[in-house]
């Protein structure tokens, strides 16, 4: 393992918990802002002090309180790509990616590694701009290719598209993904937004109030979540409290049904989700009577609110989304959830 | 005509600004990383000699470097003569100006954005490095209006610089000094010439800082 991670910290009232561990892989953590999970970071690269815990980076210790080990971020050699990149004002992009090149003392060396950066960014043609006359790209690639001829035994991404619009975004975050793969170090990258943790990182962890949950692969996190919070920042939007009945079956109480599982259920089930993708008219299975109470067209898709028959008065209509072609005339009667896309929440 | 007092107040206020300059600089970096109380009661002592009368400036620096007094001994034995002697001008114009360069450049450090001394720390650089390199270039416009405040400050001086060093003709007049002296003396015409040379001099200050802002093209960067 490249990375292994285990550390505490209060602020105030706030109490940040993150024990994980990270190879030389794309990681990502998931969590909502103010969960801890810049600061996770911050630890991680030296620029914050956690009260208690241990970091170990390729087997050199960068953080140890009981040995009272503490190396400044300047020996730690973990390259962090700031929100808003953090380029240095009043110097060209060269001069930017030259900063990470200070250890190299060959001036040749330093110039020709500098272009060859450069090149590989396609930044040549803005070389000798300012910082402030980068698009948002540009500035993103200069500051990660300040940050690779640095040669870094650790890169982290700190939510780095959301200073981005969202027409952006997936391009660079499709770029982004192309430039490091064969990456042969790890990444860890922090994001509130699921669609790009689902795009760019192969294992996942969850962060809820300064706690890491779950960590897992992407896909398996996305199909099981486990964790209420993990299925909320996944992008579930049906969530209603659940009791185990059976092998395979819960109670929902608050939408009066039971439901079938796919998995066997455990004890401490505390609630179950549903994607709003996964309600179909045709599937036989976990199928009840819905009245529909509104639907809401989308540029490809329709949403549409419904209640089951014998729902709990005062709690929040179901949502499902679907795509457009499969619209019918008329309004379906009744709609069904496979098995297998009942998530099972235990905390 | 006698030029003497153009030149000593122009030492004075060269070496005093030099003085202020990384004096104010390293109490505000200082400070504006100092825990909430200790900022709030420093930056009162630091600030305080911007509000108080320069006369009651004068007083405590003629209590510290007096010739009866232990600092003034102590720098006599060496042949430093502060008081009734032009380096006493120099001590004057630093306790008068400081407050301003001290304010400014915490002003512009506390605006600077800390993410820049953090990306220049993961990728290697030094602390000091990064201090001179990034975030002196960006909070330039901020420190370079501190130096010319307090150049212009030290330059005006007159309340601590009289109590201080008097007015010697050829010795320790200033331009201030002369100004007021003349007037006293009914030398209006002499008076006159020494304030012309004050303005001169502060609207040659004001063009020399429009003009290094237009070379360095206007100054932005992202706030945050």
């Amino acid at each position: 393992m490249a990375l292994e991670v285990d550390i505490e910290k209060r602020l105030g009232s706030f109490h940040l918990r993150a024990a994980f561990s990270c190879g030389r892989e794309f990681m990502g953590i998931l969590g909502a802002s103010g969960c801890g999970k810049s600061m996770t970071l911050k630890c991680i690269a030296g620029i914050e002090k956690p009260d208690r815990g241990r970091i170990v980076l390729d087997g050199r210790v960068l953080f140890d309180s009981e040995k009272r080990i503490n190396l400044p971020p300047q020996q730690r050699r973990v390259g962090y790509l700031f929100q808003d990149y953090a380029l240095f004002p009043g110097m060209t992009v060269r001069q930017n990616i030259q900063c990470g090149l200070h250890r190299e003392k060959d001036k040749q060396k330093r110039e020709k590694r500098s272009d060859d950066m450069l090149e590989l960014l396609r930044l040549r043609e803005v070389a000798s701009l300012q910082p402030e006359a980068l698009s948002g790209g540009q500035a993103q690639r200069a500051a990660l290719g300040r940050i690779l001829v640095n040669e870094p035994d650790l890169l982290m991404l700190d939510e780095p598209f959301s200073a981005l619009d969202s027409f952006l975004r997936l391009k660079l975050q499709t770029e982004l993904k192309a430039l490091l793969t064969g990456y042969d170090r790890g990444i860890l990258m922090v994001t509130h937004d699921r669609d790009e943790a689902f795009r760019m990182c192969e294992r996942l962890g969850v962060m809820e109030q300064g706690q890491m949950q779950t960590v897992k692969g992407t896909k398996e996190l996305f199909s099981d979540p486990e964790t209420r919070a993990a299925a909320v920042l996944t992008g579930c939007k049906n969530i209603a409290e659940a009791q185990k009945t059976g092998e395979h079956e819960v109670a929902v109480p608050e939408w009066g049904i039971r439901l079938t599982t796919g998995k066997p259920v455990r004890d401490g089930l505390k609630a179950i989700g549903i994607r709003a993708h996964d309600f179909h008219p045709d599937t036989k299975e976990n199928c009840f009577p819905v009245r529909i109470l509104r639907e809401t067209e989308e540029p490809f898709e329709w949403i549409s609110e419904f209640r089951y028959e014998h729902q709990a008065a005062g709690s929040p209509a179901v949502w499902r989304r679907y795509p457009r072609e499969f619209r019918t005339s008329e309004p379906p009667k009744q709609l069904g959830v496979a098995p297998a896309d009942v998530l099972l929440l235990y905390e | 005509m006698d030029l003497f007092p153009l030149w000593n107040s122009l030492r004075i206020a060269a070496i005093s600004s030099v003085i202020v300059f990384f004096t104010g600089i390293f109490a505000a970096y200082k400070v504006a990383k100092m825990p909430r109380i200790v900022k709030g009661i420093l930056d009162v002592i630091l600030t305080l000699p911007m509000v108080l009368p320069p006369t009651v400036c004068g007083y405590f620096l003629l209590l510290i470097f007096g010739a009866r007094r232990p600092v003034g001994q102590f720098l006599m034995q060496f042949g430093i003569k502060i008081v009734m002697n032009w380096p006493g001008g120099v001590a004057a114009a630093v306790v008068v100006a400081f407050p301003l360069m001290y304010r400014t450049a915490r002003g512009a450090f506390e605006s600077f954005d800390q993410n820049l001394t953090w990306a220049g720390q993961t990728l290697g650089l030094s602390n000091t490095w990064i201090f001179w390199k990034v975030r002196m270039r960006a909070c330039r416009q901020g420190i370079l209006a501190g130096t010319v405040l307090a150049f212009a400050r030290a330059l005006g001086e007159y309340g601590a610089t009289s109590m201080l060093i008097g007015y010697t003709p050829g010795r320790t007049a200033t331009v201030s000094t002369t100004v007021y002296q003349l007037w006293r003396t009914n030398d209006e015409q002499g008076a006159f010439f020494w304030v012309m040379v004050n303005l001169a001099i502060s609207a040659a200050v004001l063009l020399t800082v429009n003009m290094l802002e237009k070379k360095n093209g206007r100054l932005k960067w992202r706030s945050k």
